[in-house]
């Protein structure tokens, strides 16, 4: 579904990404992990293209969407993100908040977004907040509802920009079982994460990433067990 | 002490007419100043480097010369250049809306970029067009955060408003020159324009109060 062919990315004089090769199939959870300033976020965000790869290719479904004339809005529209911060938007209501892209940007009547919007918020148990604003939630609360803002897009990939590490330690766990429903609903997902019990439990392969590098790609079990880099052992043995 | 208000009574209500140009001029001038405004601060932080260029020059000429000199150039070069015999409302609007917008685009363009860069990331994750987030949620968040200070230009503009007098515009200044030249008498018609100035200055610093509670309770 998703090919990333070699690519790089650079900010001015850094070397963020130096030449990333991986795919990610349909259905498929993929756990980034990584040591903080290894180009985790940066891979993530170069799938919608929140940052541009310098050099190499990115296909979706076909589409090479790093292509000069790629329809950049319209693929964003495809692909759902979830940031560290929430982000939701503090001058609309939740309900608000999930109906405003699908009217705007897609076209969708507001009776069909509303509707919508409804059964993705019981979906992540907030149905009792639609009409209240984003500062009335908790941290927890607040990621749930940007999930379901992605997911009222009917996004075909969701990417996850370490969805926990702003949560306080009692909230981590609500959003991590409305992502792993997710996962089990059959959504492609990369997530990037500092939780490694989750990655564990919820991934089908890991990405270990070092200095701009792929170390490793391998399925969970074998990654958690032993990890063939040396690297990838070191920060292990840190994190755990 | 030579006071005499009796003698000014018959001529309170035609100083108060001149309500009607002072507000006239300034509310006309601050709607059409704050989109002018915003268009000119959404030029600023776009990537087309020659009109960004325009739009600073735009702003450095208009706040490095004289208020007063801006109306009189517009009121008397315009039908000299153009042959159109411009009214004193039209001149006053026209020159105030400019000013105002040369100012207002500063801070709608600082609130804009005091907006959180995690809204515009947000925005253009789920697709949405340039045009549609800055309209739709990083503009009403900016102005959120400047209503403070549009207010407080807008009580600068009300009482920069008085120059439109000097082009003979029916407005409270205006209509206390005529009465202090029909009595000869300096003091009470003055002071009649000070008070009706300052009340209107009070009323509007009394709605930023109420317009500001009202908008953080959305917080």
């Amino acid at each position: 579904m998703i090919k990333i062919d070699n690519i790089t990315k650079s900010f001015g004089q850094l070397n963020v990404l130096k030449g990333i090769s991986t795919n990610i199939g349909k259905g498929e959870v993929v756990a980034i992990i990584g040591p903080s300033g290894s180009g985790k976020s940066t891979l993530l965000r170069c799938i919608n293209l929140m940052e541009t790869p310098t050099s190499g290719t990115i296909t979706i479904n076909g589409q090479e969407i790093t292509a000069p004339k790629a329809d950049v809005m319209g693929i964003r529209q495809q692909i759902g993100m979830v940031f560290q911060h929430f982000h939701l938007f503090p001058h609309m209501t939740v309900l608000k908040n999930l109906t405003y892209a699908p009217m705007k940007v897609k076209g969708m009547s507001a009776a069909e977004a509303e509707k919508k919007a409804r059964e993705l918020l019981a979906r992540v148990g907030l149905a009792d907040k639609a009409d209240v604003f984003p500062s009335r939630l908790s941290g927890g609360q607040k990621q749930r509802v940007a999930i379901a803002r992605s997911l009222v897009m009917e996004p075909q990939i969701m990417l996850f920009d370490e969805p926990t590490s702003a949560l306080d330690p009692e909230m981590v766990k609500e959003v991590l079982e409305v992502m792993k429903g997710l996962a089990d609903s059959g959504m492609t997902m990369a997530i990037v994460t500092h939780e490694m019990r989750f990655a564990e439990e919820v991934s089908d392969r890991i990405l270990f990433l070092d200095d701009g590098r792929l170390l490793e790609d391998t399925p969970p079990e074998e990654f958690f067990k032993k990890p063939r880099s040396e690297r990838a052992q070191q920060f292990l043995e840190k994190v755990r | 002490m030579n006071l005499d208000f009796a003698q000014i009574v018959p001529y309170i209500p035609f100083i108060l007419e001149g309500i009607k140009g002072t507000l006239l001029v300034t509310l006309i001038s601050v709607v059409l100043g704050f989109f002018w405004g915003s268009i000119l601060a959404l030029i600023k932080i776009s990537n087309v480097k020659l009109l960004n260029w325009l739009a600073v020059a735009y702003t450095s000429v208009f706040r490095g010369t004289p208020l007063i000199l801006q109306l009189t150039f517009v009121y008397f070069a315009t039908p000299q250049l153009t042959g159109y015999n411009i009214s004193q409302l039209e001149a006053a609007v026209l020159t105030f809306t400019l000013n105002s917008g040369a100012y207002i685009s500063e801070t709608i363009r600082g609130g804009i970029l005091a907006v959180d860069k995690g809204q515009w990331e947000a925005a253009k994750a789920l697709g949405v067009p340039y045009h549609r987030m800055m309209l739709d949620i990083i503009l009403p968040q900016a102005v959120k955060n400047i209503l403070p200070a549009l207010v407080n230009e807008t009580i600068a503009l009300l009482k920069e408003s008085a120059l439109v007098s000097t082009i003979g515009l029916a407005d409270i200044m205006q209509n206390a020159n005529v009465v202090k030249g029909t009595i000869f008498r300096y003091f009470e018609p003055y002071m009649i324009a000070g008070t009706l100035y300052y009340v209107m200055v009070m009323i509007l610093t009394w709605v930023a109060r109420v317009l500001e509670r009202r908008m953080r309770l959305s917080d």
